[in-house]
């Protein structure tokens, strides 16, 4: 390949034995001429310290108001193939299942009409592809819409759902988090494509604790999976853990609640009250250690990455949701649920706020009240930093009392 | 709501955007709660103003724009 541009920098990331992106846009440039100057211009902003990105403007696919990220180089002239340089959001399916075929299928249109570039997936769960023109959108999303894809979520609407393997790999999901994922996403469609809310809104579903989705730290309603019975023990097992490492050491005293026991005559003892469901036992013993059968899910709300104010984990809303009784209603009792939180959210949010900010802004005894549920220790996600308690009744008697 | 009172929703919001134009950006939920308010004696709710916008934007009277939060505008 005769390289346009010179780039000293890049080359530098392009040693050791480790994947790099520059390989990668490299081998990307051999078929889209584009992507040539996309390397000159990430050299350019390597050497100055500057980026060189534009963002946003009006671009899309007629009907939808999301989507595509428009990217358009502040350097036109000197770098041509890179003028525009959108990014496709493509809804991915649940659990990242693909067949070879279909993969080559989405690639060639990545090839034909854009960078070649694709990002497989970004971190809001899509498949991304970068660097494609404006006047390429509509033909891209024609062509992804015949091989039976939709574009994802970008802008203040619904993001694009995402979730864990769950039951089609992983045993320790405690409820389908595929299936739920894809009936969540079926149902807010025109929430997804048609942005109407403050800003960004974002479902997660990880089927245990290990939240291989990282929920807890980036969706605004994330839904882990929990188990209401007890870890099921295969005591041989255990005793063969114990002969391959410290059982106290690496486990009991690792529980974070401390709920674990074990001596050679009894055997490993949990008092699964105190049991707070973290996986650690579960994730360093898999032979001899697995969730309860009564499985099920804890929903949380508010998590965020760092944008407009600092980053927030989420807060319990239910501890306990029953998923597959739910299922059978198509998540009638979930789907409410969100219509109440979005009110909530559409009354009293501000521009650019947050659901997991407003709760904050506005208290979270206020929220849950105006949703319809009711308190419940679970929720508290901190103890109480301000000694002073208003009872509010007695507040009312002593109104009354003065007349 | 009534094809006529349809008809005359989707021009205020047009027409509310048109005389905004580089002046303000209207967030699709600004005009939800403007039109809402604006015609509720015509018994307008918020999903007849989100489909009148879903029309709107179907037919390309009107499209999405993004700057930090989307906007509708009307096409360049
Ligand atoms: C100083 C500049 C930038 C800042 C502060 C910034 C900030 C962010 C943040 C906070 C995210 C969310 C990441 C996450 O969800 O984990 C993000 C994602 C993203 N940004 Fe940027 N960004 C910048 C520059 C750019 C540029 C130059 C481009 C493209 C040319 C870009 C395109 C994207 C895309 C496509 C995503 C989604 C990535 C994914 O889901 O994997 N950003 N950005
Ligand atoms: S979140 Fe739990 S159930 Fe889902 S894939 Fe990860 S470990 Fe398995
Ligand atoms: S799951 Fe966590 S809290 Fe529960 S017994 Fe195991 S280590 Fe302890």
């Amino acid at each position: 390949m005769s390289k346009k541009h010179q780039t000293p920098l890049l080359d530098e990331l392009k040693k050791g034995k480790w994947p790099s992106f520059v390989r990668e846009i490299e081998r990307a440039a051999e078929k889209s001429e584009m992507t040539d100057d996309l390397l000159g211009q990430v050299e350019q902003s390597y050497r100055e310290k500057v980026v060189h990105w534009k963002h946003g403007g009006m671009v899309g696919v007629k009907g939808y108001g999301s989507g595509i990220v428009g990217r358009f180089s502040d350097l036109p002239e000197k770098y041509p193939g890179i003028k525009e340089f959108h990014t496709v959001r493509v809804n991915q399916t649940a659990g990242f299942f693909y067949t070879s075929d279909m993969l080559r299928k989405m690639v060639d249109i990545g090839e034909k009409h854009a960078s070649a570039l694709f990002n497989f997936h970004g971190s809001t769960g899509d498949i991304q592809l970068l660097g494609a023109k404006t006047s390429e959108l509509e033909t891209i999303f024609q062509e992804y819409t015949k091989l039976g894809f939709d574009l994802g979520g970008s802008g203040s609407a619904l993001r694009t759902p995402s979730c864990c393997v769950g039951k089609a790999r992983c045993e320790f999901a405690n409820f389908d988090s595929m299936h739920m994922c894809d009936g969540i996403t079926q149902a807010f469609q025109d929430e997804m494509h048609r942005p109407v809310f403050n800003y960004k809104f974002k479902f997660k579903f990880s089927a245990c604790g290990n939240d291989c989705t990282a929920s807890i730290a980036r969706a605004d309603l994330s839904v882990i999976g929990t188990w209401k019975d007890d870890i099921r023990i295969d005591q041989e097992a255990v005793k063969d853990y114990g002969k391959k490492f410290n059982l106290h050491q690496y486990v009991i005293d690792k529980c974070p609640t401390k709920c674990m026991s074990y001596s050679d005559e009894g055997g490993l003892k949990i008092e699964n009250s105190n049991c707070s469901r973290c996986m650690h036992c579960i994730n360093t013993m898999p032979k001899a250690l697995r969730p309860g059968t009564k499985g099920g899910a804890t929903i949380l709300i508010g998590a965020k990455a760092p944008m407009v104010s600092g980053p927030r984990l989420s807060m319990v809303l239910v501890p306990f949701y029953d998923v597959e009784e739910d299922a059978k209603n198509d998540y009638a009792w979930f789907k409410d649920l969100i219509s109440k939180i979005w009110e909530f959210w559409d009354e009293y949010g501000v521009s650019r706020e947050r659901i997991g900010e407003l709760i904050q802004r506005v208290g979270v005894g206020n929220f849950i009240e105006s949703i319809g549920l009711e308190p419940l220790p679970e929720m508290v996600a901190n103890p109480r930093g301000n000694p002073f308690v208003l009872y509010e009744e007695y507040v009312e008697a002593d109104e009354e009392q003065k007349g | 709501m009534t094809d006529e009172t349809k008809k005359k929703l989707e021009e205020a919001i047009v027409s509310l955007i048109k005389e905004y134009t580089n002046k303000k950006r209207f967030k699709p939920g600004d005009i939800v709660k403007e039109m809402e308010g604006k015609f509720s004696a015509s018994g307008v709710t918020k999903d007849d103003v989100k489909s009148a916008i879903r029309e709107l934007t179907d037919s390309g009277q009107l499209i999405y724009g993004y700057a930090g939060g989307s906007f509708l505008a009307l096409p360049e």
